[in-house]
């Protein structure tokens, strides 16, 4: 009960170096491995958050060493509810993956688990970490898996992320800079020790100068809109257990990482004050969602169309959370759990008409429907929850957003907002209208001559599951917006914030 | 113009050098066609962000942070003691104080060992950034190798490091 900090961050560690030595003694034992370390790494941050619930913010001292000098994790509400998001969806696309994996990197498939393994460490421990220097090694664990698992995809996947690599090396330089320049100020690395000293100077040129190259960092990190260039290549190009992964998780967390810094780093109240900063950043999220809604309306490609609806997305984060105020924040953090869940429900979707077809592209997508009648119900309620229909939970969390728009006088983040929204349901009508009223195309892709049509040929149950799982979970979490929100969110957000 | 070299060049040279170097890798990353120039940019990127670490833990007439048994440095001869970035330098007390913060703990433990002699935190250099940088610097080996790795595989496709021609083939594919 007391290690829980640790062993989820320790059991998906451990996995990577057994399932790497497993299979290279040439042992099979890479799957039920990983579910074995997930699964424990998921009933941890379950328990975490019970245990947050319960008693409060948890401070944990890895190997005893006492904060400032040893690496604390803390967990809070806020961390938890994130923890959870993660280790779940990780989880659940390990298994519904199992045949695409197989399928897709045959004779890497150890080595494609141990990369897997890591990413999902790194991302945990981004998110449970209290100490700004873990931060970013953790953020390079990440990073670094997180590239060879995106490069193991198709022919362009080495060029997109070799670029994505460019980007991500300059972001994490940059919080690497900002960290340091705390350290000169304060002398410590501990979030909770930084959070006592930085008031006391909180006015100094230097410690803006370390927000700043913090939040540019992080920004690169989570594709943010002026900063985003990389995302669509690098995540349409990658194969689909390992977008599956990383899209839903990464810049999730990282919009996590802002709002730790913000909240526990520095004070809200301070960043809030700073002129004209949050009007800047909230303009900028507008542009983004209304810029890249208008990009992805030009795309051909499902999963391209949904890369740039993903960095929409990290604008109506971004966005939500730099209102300001306390039902901005709430929305901001809500969709961080709303918006992992639908990107995730619908890359695995789009996963599984990539297995069956080969293709996402929308001329290969005809008469879908008939073909793949369970897999296109789920992507129907992932879309409708991206479009924020109710009662799928991408309503509730863009209700949160606009209400605080408008309590804000941001009546440009409104607009940008309901814009995406329609523009949303222009981009998934239109695949419904191909995948529903258009003939199966015969002899296209494959060319098989025994094409008929209308017979229905679903992905293997074991994709389906967990993908119907995941939908049902979309509207699972809209029903019960109220309690999350009372009792995770709520409690996540600093006091002061009204 | 003499005054803004004296104060904001001179003693904060380390800074200016590393966002010299850093400016020098971006600039290959931006600029550059060729692949393996970019890396070769994104690595001295990183490396200038090692060196402005390493810097701030130097101080001036301090050593390293290892005590002897017989604690030879009885003679603080350092009452006027600058740090390596000038006392000018509108934060440079609290650098001091960041040594302080971080020697505490170890000059606490080692009381003992060191006959009770007085132990000052600015006799030493801070270790703690040499320490992390350690650690960058195992992280940006690792990101070398996975970048050296990409283009290994981008090589073998396309016969090519160029990015433009990568590129002209990848669209008429």
């Amino acid at each position: 009960m007391d290690q829980f900090p640790a062993l989820l961050l320790l059991a998906p560690l451990f996995a990577a170096f057994v399932i790497f030595i497993a299979g290279w003694q040439g042992r099979n034992i890479h799957f039920p491995m990983g579910v074995l370390a997930l699964a424990v790494s998921a009933a941890s941050c379950l328990g975490l958050l019970f245990q947050v619930m319960a008693e409060g913010p948890i401070r944990y001292r890895l190997g005893g060493w006492a904060p400032p000098m040893g690496i604390e994790y803390y967990v809070d509400h806020l961390t938890a509810m994130v923890l959870v998001v993660v280790s779940a969806i990780a989880l659940v696309n390990l298994i519904a993956t199992r045949k695409l994996i197989e399928d897709e990197y045959s004779g890497k498939v150890p080595v494609f688990y141990t990369l897997y393994m890591l990413a999902v460490a790194g991302h945990l421990g981004i998110v449970v970490t209290g100490d700004a220097f873990n931060l970013y090694v953790l953020l390079e664990i990440s990073a670094l898996s997180g590239y060879a698992l995106l490069a193991m995809g198709r022919a362009r996947a080495a060029l997109s992320t070799l670029r994505y690599l460019f980007m991500g090396t300059v972001g994490a330089s940059f919080y690497l800079l900002g960290v340091g320049y705390l350290y000169i100020m304060t002398g410590s690395l501990n979030m909770q020790d930084l959070a006592t000293i930085i008031p006391a100077i909180s006015s100094s040129p230097a410690i803006l100068a370390a927000f700043g190259m913090i939040m540019v960092g992080v920004w690169i990190k989570s594709a943010f809109f002026p900063l985003h260039s990389w995302l669509p290549g690098a995540y349409g190009d990658a194969g689909n257990p390992a977008a599956g992964l990383i899209a839903p998780l990464t810049t999730k967390v990282m919009v996590y990482v802002m709002i730790r810094i913000v909240f526990t780093v520095l004070s809200p109240e301070m960043v809030f004050s700073i002129p004209d900063l949050s009007n800047i950043i909230v303009w900028l999220a507008s542009a983004a969602i209304v810029l890249t809604s208008f990009s992805a309306l030009a795309q051909r490609n499902v999963k391209r169309m949904l890369t740039y609806i993903l960095i929409s997305e990290v604008g109506y984060m971004v966005g939500g959370f730099w209102l300001g105020n306390r039902t901005g924040i709430t929305g901001a953090v809500l969709h961080i759990l709303n918006d992992a869940v639908m990107t995730f429900c619908v890359f695995l979707a789009a996963g599984a008409i990539m297995y069956k077809l080969g293709s996402t592209r929308f001329e290969d997508i005809k008469g879908l429907f008939n073909k793949m009648p369970l897999t296109m119900g789920c992507f129907v309620i992932g879309a409708l929850a991206m479009i924020g229909v109710p009662p799928t939970c991408g309503f509730f969390s863009k209700w949160y957003l606009v209400s605080g728009g408008f309590e804000a006088g941001h009546y440009q983040f409104v607009a940008a907002l309901i814009m995406s929204s329609l523009v949303n349901i222009i981009l998934f009508f239109r695949i419904f209208e191909i995948a529903y009223f258009e003939p199966f195309a015969e002899g296209h892709g494959h060319g098989h001559a025994t094409h008929t049509g209308a017979a229905v040929d679903e992905a293997p149950w074991s994709l389906i599951v967990p993908l119907m799982i995941t939908a049902a979970a979309l509207i699972a979490i809209g029903l019960y917006t109220g309690v999350i929100v009372d009792n995770v969110i709520s409690p996540a957000i600093p006091a002061d914030i009204v | 113009m003499d005054g803004i070299f004296q104060e904001l060049i001179i003693p904060k040279y380390n800074y200016w050098a590393y966002i010299v170097l850093m400016m020098v890798g971006l600039y290959a990353m931006i600029a550059k066609k060729n692949l393996v120039k970019k890396v070769i940019g994104m690595n001295i990127f990183q490396t200038a962000i090692i060196l402005f670490y390493v810097s701030i833990g130097a101080k001036t007439d301090a050593t390293i942070p290892i005590l002897y048994h017989d604690a030879v440095h009885g003679d603080h001869h350092a009452e006027e003691h600058v740090d390596g970035h000038g006392e000018e330098a509108p934060h440079g007390e609290i650098v001091h104080e960041s040594a302080d913060h971080g020697d505490e703990h170890g000059e606490a433990e080692s009381h003992g060992e060191a006959h009770g002699a007085a132990i000052q935190a600015k006799d030493y250099i801070n270790p703690l950034p040499h320490v992390l940088m350690l650690t960058a610097i195992v992280v940006s080996v690792a990101t070398l190798g996975v970048a050296l790795a990409l283009m290994l595989k981008i090589y073998n496709r396309h016969q090519t490091l160029n990015e433009d021609e990568i590129l002209n083939q990848l669209s008429s594919d």
